[in-house]
């Protein structure tokens, strides 16, 4: 058994810094690079991808990623685990397979954890006496069930464990937690067993600090962010893990940003709820627990985590189609932005309205001014106000309604207030909106399984 | 006295569905004693008025000097469905900060 591992976060969603992976695996020693690519609506729109195409609704990034890290990886013996695999994880894996072979790679082994899209199993389900009810508002599914983009089952780390097990260098999932990712390399390098809940906590701790990539390590940072080096090369955070649960929190030396008690901090509280509940496929982790200690410069020690036993059910995220969306913006200048941009606002409400468009709901918002604070913003003298960005949006389950309010905007420019301009990129589209339906299911109706794909000399 | 909550805490704040999470941390012990004292549920409440227009949960983690708070109907309809710029609440933790304590 090694007496401890270093597993190093190389993306927080799709879409982040493209080059972290990499410098992950060239900057330093790592055992294993962990991946998190799936945010509520990326299945939805990696469904949309595979309904089009049979071959698609994956994380299109892997592939290039993994010709350029592969062998890197190869030579230094790193693992790569990610959820990137989408509603897709086979044909995910089938085209790293043909980038390995395309750089002569001869011999991989990769890991496909399966079993967690639900969509085509909604009706039998339902009739088992699971009606999926949205967790916060308890309304059963069958009442969007017309309307369902993707239904995906979050496994933890198990699963990932059994595909290393099985050897597997490269691990790809569909809807596993990102905390999964993390903690699983632990249970299977130490040995840790299920029922040992303050370590699957431990794990579960140090994936929650990594999911959100260099979220830890001074990105978006809201204490003293000047004191952030090197914004530009950040370096994605890395957890040093040991057996006994302990995580040190660090990153490459030669790379930017800083891992000190209040970044880890800041990570910590993102996005939780009840600090004592975190709950996972894999544990109940108690976030009150958690003591930090600074052991030298970017080492943050995370310890004495406590856990609880894992639920009976797994949460279960849904999407479904929800009518139509659009936004638009009109810049306005100095002298009187402000009064300017909230007048055209009242014009173009009167034009909706002589037009009777419906919508659910529109929006407008003052850039520069209160978009982001509202009522908390500071009143400012108008004249001291360069220019102000007004924002339009709409929602409406008629798409005609909000394909006109796209026509509405463009004429406010040579019908209404002056010296206004940024009206660029054409009238806006409508686009679909995605609606998020969390719901819960019993551990014992879902199954996971992993399939092992590999390419042999 | 007056102080600014900016001054003695740090924070970040993301979206749970149409709730907004806000954890709150502050710089040391005394910092920790000052925001228990006068961040309850109901000045945070009211500093949102117009903005949360459901209930606020508050959890403290005192191994970390800091609260984290639960904003109810707060984003709009939630993260895809919401029309607002800020649909994450992104940016309600540095809102937060803008309160001043009388301490």
């Amino acid at each position: 058994m090694k007496n401890k591992i270093r597993i190093a976060s190389g993306q927080g969603f799709w879409g982040d810094l493209i080059d972290a992976p990499y410098y992950q695996v060239t900057h330093g020693d790592i055992d294993y690079l962990v991946m998190d690519y799936l945010a509520e609506v990326t299945m939805s729109i990696l469904q949309k991808q595979k309904n089009k195409n049979p071959e698609l609704g994956y994380a299109r990034d892997i592939p290039e990623l993994m010709k350029r890290i592969l062998p890197i990886c190869k030579e230094k013996n790193i693992k790569v685990i990610t959820n990137g695999g989408g509603v897709n994880p086979i044909s995910c894996a089938k085209a790293i397979l043909e980038v390995a072979k395309s750089i002569g790679i001869s011999e991989l082994k990769i890991g496909v954890v399966l079993g967690d899209d639900i969509k085509d199993r909604i009706d039998s389900i339902i009739d088992s006496g699971c009606e999926l009810n949205d967790m916060e508002t308890g309304e059963p599914i069958i009442n969007v069930k017309d309307k369902l983009l993707s239904a995906n089952v979050y496994f933890g780390a198990f699963p990932i464990v059994e595909a290393l097990q099985r050897g597997a260098e490269i691990v790809i999932t569909g809807r596993t937690t990102d905390t999964g990712l993390t903690l699983a390399p632990m249970i299977y390098e130490f040995g840790w067993t299920k029922d040992n809940f303050d370590l699957m906590a431990a794990g579960t701790v140090a994936g929650h600090i990594l999911e959100c990539g260099a979220q830890a390590t001074g990105g978006n940072f809201l204490g003293n962010w000047e004191s952030i080096e090197n914004f530009a090369q950040i370096g994605f955070p890395i957890a040093e893990a040991f057996p006994n649960g302990e995580v040190v929190i660090t990153k490459h030396e030669s790379l930017g940003g800083k891992v000190s008690i209040d970044t880890v901090s800041e990570q910590l509280l993102y996005e939780i709820g009840d600090p004592k509940m975190y709950i996972t496929p894999d544990c109940i982790a108690d976030f009150t627990s958690i003591k930090l200690e600074e052991e030298g410069k970017d080492r943050i020690k995370v310890f004495n985590i406590k856990g609880k036993p894992d639920t009976p059910s797994y949460k279960v995220s849904c999407s479904y189609e929800s009518g139509f969306s659009a936004s638009s913006t009109l810049t306005y200048s100095w002298p009187q932005a402000l009064t300017k941009a909230k007048a055209v606002d009242k014009i173009l409400r009167k034009r909706l309205e002589i037009l009777n468009l419906q919508f659910d709901e529109m929006r407008t918002e003052f850039i520069g001014y209160n978009a982001c604070h509202g009522p908390l913003a500071t009143e400012i003298d108008e004249d001291l106000i360069n220019e102000i960005v007004v924002r339009f949006s709409v929602r409406s389950k008629d798409y005609k309604s909000i394909e006109r309010f796209g026509k509405e905007i463009a004429p406010l420019i040579l019908t209404g207030p002056p010296s206004v301009t940024g009206f660029a990129g054409g009238r806006p589209k409508p686009s679909e909106v995605v609606a998020y339906w969390p719901a819960l299911i019993p551990k014992e109706l879902v199954t996971p399984y992993v399939e092992i794909m590999e390419m042999k000399s | 006295m007056k102080i600014k909550l900016r001054d003695i805490a740090h924070g970040r704040s993301g979206d749970k569905g149409d709730a907004a999470n806000i954890g709150i941390i502050t710089y040391d012990d005394k910092g920790y004693e000052i925001i228990c004292k006068h961040l309850t549920v109901e000045t945070v409440k009211k500093h949102f008025e117009g903005i949360c227009f459901g209930e606020v949960e508050r959890f403290e983690l005192p191994n970390l000097r800091a609260l984290n708070f639960l904003l109810h109907n707060t984003l709009g309809g939630g993260g895809t469905v919401s029309l607002k710029l800020d649909a994450q609440g992104k940016t309600l933790a540095a809102a937060l900060l803008r309160m001043e304590l009388e301490v």
